[in-house]
């Protein structure tokens, strides 16, 4: 049996309000709040970056797998905010572990899917046979251009999983994976923020490819929405992932433990696999739960996941992904928000 | 920072790796080849806790130039369990609920950027425990 052994997530203390975006330009906050589902969203200061949210995610991940950074023969990070644009964020978080140098390493890049993408290739090599532990890790510090619809959701976090084949907390049952070119969401090389082809972002991209992915599933497992207690999305907005649960068939109660936007943000690559982490630290041994990313591009990776025994015991080994979306928060105004993310410009 | 000195202080910096004396236990950061307690040329290599305790602290308002943007800061001292002390930001905490004596965590962050091209460079903090 394969499946992940620890999870952990990592989410920054700071966060900004919609009407604090909403207010620098003009824009009725309460629409937007009613719109996408947000009330406010995860801000990283200038020391926090995807390599930082990744080790420190990786740290819960290998403290509840009960395993040392030194047996992992693989370190994946999927990111679309990897802080070189030349130079592995890996090798950082795997010199950090203490996984170097026996270990191989890569970065992921598929817009939001990447974070998913690393946890699909740790666990195909575990199941290969190849390695005994893997490290996959979803995580950004996205940026949306000001003003734009983009900068109300865009945050940051990151989520790690330790995947191997003993002492599983949940066992894998299903992977798919769901992929065409669709050219909704890019960013042109040496351009500071993302372009997005707006209302095309939805049905035809998002909406779907994640009920591609998740019938396909379904499908494969010959299972149906009920036989699941929890279910988490990819999550650009509140409304998305809602949304999507609806037209699949699944009830809002089977999706609002993972459903983690509405104060969280868009965390990108991390997104569902936050949210994962959010229904692993509360479900039961038995529980399955159906897991459906998407990345702009575009594609979705579909998981089924059964908890084992062993979950109940780690679940408070560390700070639960709840503890560090709601507590000891530190709300910033835009002032503030803009020189974090390095949106002033100096001209001096 | 010159990549070659900062690699060669990964070990500390990235894992809080120190060598502790093989004959009378003393424990170093960053690591030495000979111990200043006994004398003793045998080291093992260990990783000190996450949770340290405040022992002291100063709010740095002129800061040298690659920290400008991040005036005022708190720089603390803290102690380890393993009896080793480290200086760095204390981050994540309003000043006034600085206490000496205070439990707080290792975090690991961006310690500063060398301009636009050079490279990051990582490492401890100090934040409040969660
Ligand atoms: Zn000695």
């Amino acid at each position: 049996m394969e499946g992940i052994v620890g999870y952990g997530a990592h989410i920054p203390r700071h966060r900004i309000k919609v009407e604090e975006i909403a207010k620098v330009w003009g824009a009725d906050a309460p629409s937007y709040k009613r719109g996408l589902q947000l009330r406010e969203k995860s801000v990283p200061p200038p020391d926090v970056d995807t390599i930082t949210l990744s080790v420190e995610a990786a740290k819960r991940a290998l403290k509840r797998a009960g395993v040392d950074g030194a047996q992992l023969g693989a370190v994946y990070i999927g990111s679309e905010s990897h802080p070189y644009a030349v130079k592995p964020s890996g090798t950082v978080v795997a010199e950090a572990l203490g996984a170097v140098p026996d270990c191989h390493c890569a970065d992921y890049e598929f817009a939001c899917k990447a974070g998913s993408e690393a946890m699909f290739v740790a666990m195909g090599l575990v199941k290969a046979g190849y390695i005994d532990y893997g490290l996959a890790i979803g995580g950004d510090t996205s940026q949306g251009a000001p003003s734009d619809a983009l900068e109300y959701s865009a945050s940051a976090g990151a989520a790690a999983f330790i995947m191997g084949r003993e002492n599983l907390v949940a066992e894998i049952e299903y992977s798919n994976s769901y992929m065409t070119d669709t050219p909704d969401f890019w960013r042109r090389e040496h351009e500071f923020y993302p372009q997005h082809a707006g209302r095309y972002t939805g049905e035809p991209a998002y909406f779907k490819h994640v009920t591609g992915a998740a019938k396909a599933l379904l499908k494969k497992a010959g299972a149906e929405p009920g036989d699941f207690q929890y279910c988490v999305f990819h999550q650009p907005n509140g409304k998305f992932p809602m949304r999507a649960a609806k037209m699949l068939g699944f009830t809002k109660e089977q999706n609002l433990t993972g459903w983690l936007a509405p104060t969280l943000g868009n965390t990108y690559s991390g997104a569902s696999p936050i949210g994962l982490t959010a229904i692993l630290d509360v479900a039961k041994p038995g529980d399955r739960i159906f897991m459906v990313s998407y990345g702009s591009g575009s594609g979705s990776d579909g998981f089924i996941w059964k908890c084992a025994d062993r979950l109940a015991e780690v679940q408070n080994l560390v700070a639960t992904t709840r503890t560090l979306l709601d507590e000891r928060l530190t709300y910033v105004d835009y002032g503030t928000y803009a020189k974090y993310r390095r949106k002033i410009l100096k001209n001096y | 920072m010159f990549p070659a000195r900062y690699a060669r202080e990964m070990p500390h910096r990235y894992r809080l790796e120190a060598h502790k004396c093989k004959q009378c236990g003393k424990v170093f950061v960053p690591r030495r080849e000979i111990c200043d307690k006994c004398g003793a040329t045998e080291f093992e290599v260990i990783r000190l806790s996450d949770r340290v305790k405040l022992v002291t602290y100063t709010i740095i308002h002129t800061p040298a130039s690659q920290f400008k943007d991040q005036s005022p800061y708190a720089l603390g001292i803290c102690e380890f369990p393993e009896g080793v002390r480290l200086t760095a930001q204390v981050v994540d905490i309003d000043f006034a609920d600085l206490k000496t004596g205070m439990d707080l965590q290792v975090e690991f962050r961006r310690i500063q950027t060398d301009g636009h091209e050079g490279i990051l460079s990582y490492g401890y903090k100090f934040v409040p425990v969660i």
